[in-house]
């Protein structure tokens, strides 16, 4: 049975970007909680990502989810020295508006406005796209972002020149680097897995 | 500035040597390091391979890397297939495969609503008859899923997950894909992005020690 598709209703499918809390539905089925052993609980990292849909699912194969949890932490909280926490969630929320996910774009759409207090700009990199105007710093960490999600890698020494152009040292720009580069991870995960639906009531 | 011992595959990748300007930057975000190496080693020396064989692991890896058209990653790869394949005309199948299936991305189709206007057709990926016969059902189907990841993520939906299931993979078999795809996507990123920044700190040194020498 495990072996099945799970069949989702997509009637709240959300059809536009938000900065609005969105769910998340598996299309196949996760682990059962309560038959998790040492070896999972060790690949979910945080004992409460039990408790979603989307790691118990991951934890199929728990070393990579493990290992793949770590470096998201470490490029998206690890704030000593390097680029601000704002800056790094744009660059995620960039790359997920490009690469079309819904479901992340509007996690990292929210933390991008918690961290820098930037609400409009935000939303209208999601309402316009990633050829949106947010002035030419955030352009610059967008622009780069675009670049290297593009296939083949569009990402050249002119996104390094802009980027040190509007102020970026070599850490920050290594930072803009890992962040846009993770999210091409997290985003075919999220959008091959499973599907976003809008929670009712919210 | 701190640095590493040893290399890993993405300094082998980008060309980053130890010591290297680039190396201490990397150094401050230590545990994102380990940790990319790590996913890398979960991937391509598991505890347990599970379902998905290592010739499958490597199959995938090089078209994935072959599609983004990343010289490095896709030799490395293919050098590493050819070891353990068992038969030669694998390697030759899965490079003609590279060719035909290399496109831009990314493109595909969104819900329908406001943002169909940003619809973008482009190429649906098939092995060809002949490549199918010699890969085999199972991985023919793991490199369609590959390609639909890698150029048009957005498309993804049940009916291709029903494809992998109808092709013998398992659901964890599936994670295990998924998360291999995924990972080469960071990973090529990652190698991509370093080595363009090293190249041109390169050429900021050489500036400046030549405005160095000049002020001598």
């Amino acid at each position: 049975m495990s072996d099945a598709i799970v069949v989702q209703d997509s009637t709240n499918q959300p059809v536009a970007f938000t900065q609005d809390e969105l769910g998340w539905l598996p299309w196949l089925e996760p682990l059962v909680e309560a038959e998790l052993t040492e070896r999972h609980w060790a690949g979910l990292v945080d004992r409460s990502r039990a408790k979603s849909d989307y790691f118990r699912l991951l934890a199929r194969d728990p070393e990579i989810l493990e290992a793949r949890t770590k470096t998201d932490k470490d490029i998206f909280y690890n704030t000593a020295d390097g680029l601000p926490r704002a800056e790094r969630e744009l660059a995620a929320a960039a790359t997920s508006r490009y690469n079309g996910c819904i479901y992340c774009a509007s996690v990292h759409a929210r933390f991008a406005t918690v961290h820098s207090k930037r609400r409009d700009d935000v939303q209208r990199l999601l309402d316009e796209g990633v050829g949106a105007d947010l002035g030419e710093r955030w352009n610059a960490v967008v622009s780069a972002s675009v670049a290297l999600a593009s296939t083949p890698i569009a990402f050249g020494e002119r996104h390094i020149e802009e980027l040190r152009r509007v102020g970026l040292d070599d850490a920050e720009i290594v930072d803009v680097i890992n962040s846009a580069a993770f999210f091409n991870w997290a985003n075919r995960l999220m959008l091959s897995l499973g599907e976003p639906t809008t929670l009712v009531g919210k | 500035m701190m640095s590493t011992a040893t290399r890993d595959i993405i300094d082998l990748l980008a060309g980053i040597e130890p010591g290297s300007s680039l190396d201490g930057i990397r150094a401050r975000r230590l545990q994102a390091r380990e940790n990319a190496q790590k996913s890398y080693l979960a991937l391509f020396a598991p505890v347990d391979f599970g379902d998905v064989a290592a010739i499958e692991r490597y199959a995938v890896a090089a078209f994935v890397a072959g599609i983004h058209d990343e010289p490095a990653a896709t030799g490395f790869y293919l050098a590493k297939l050819a070891k353990i394949a068992d038969r030669s005309e694998l390697v030759e199948i899965l490079k003609g495969e590279i060719e035909r299936a290399k496109t831009e991305g990314p493109y595909g189709a969104f819900p329908a609503g406001p943002l169909a206007v940003e619809d973008k057709a482009g190429l649906i990926y098939r092995v060809a008859p002949d490549g199918r016969r010699v890969l085999c059902e199972r991985l023919a189907a793991a490199l369609e899923h590959a390609h639909l990841l890698v150029f048009r993520p957005r498309d993804a939906a049940p009916n291709a997950m029903r494809a992998l299931l109808a092709a013998g993979w398992s659901s964890t078999a599936i994670v295990t894909l998924s998360q291999l795809v995924a990972f080469l996507s960071f990973q090529v990123r990652t190698v991509a992005g370093l080595r363009t920044l090293g190249a041109s700190l390169g050429r900021h040194a050489d500036a400046a020690a030549k405005a160095g020498q000049g002020a001598n």
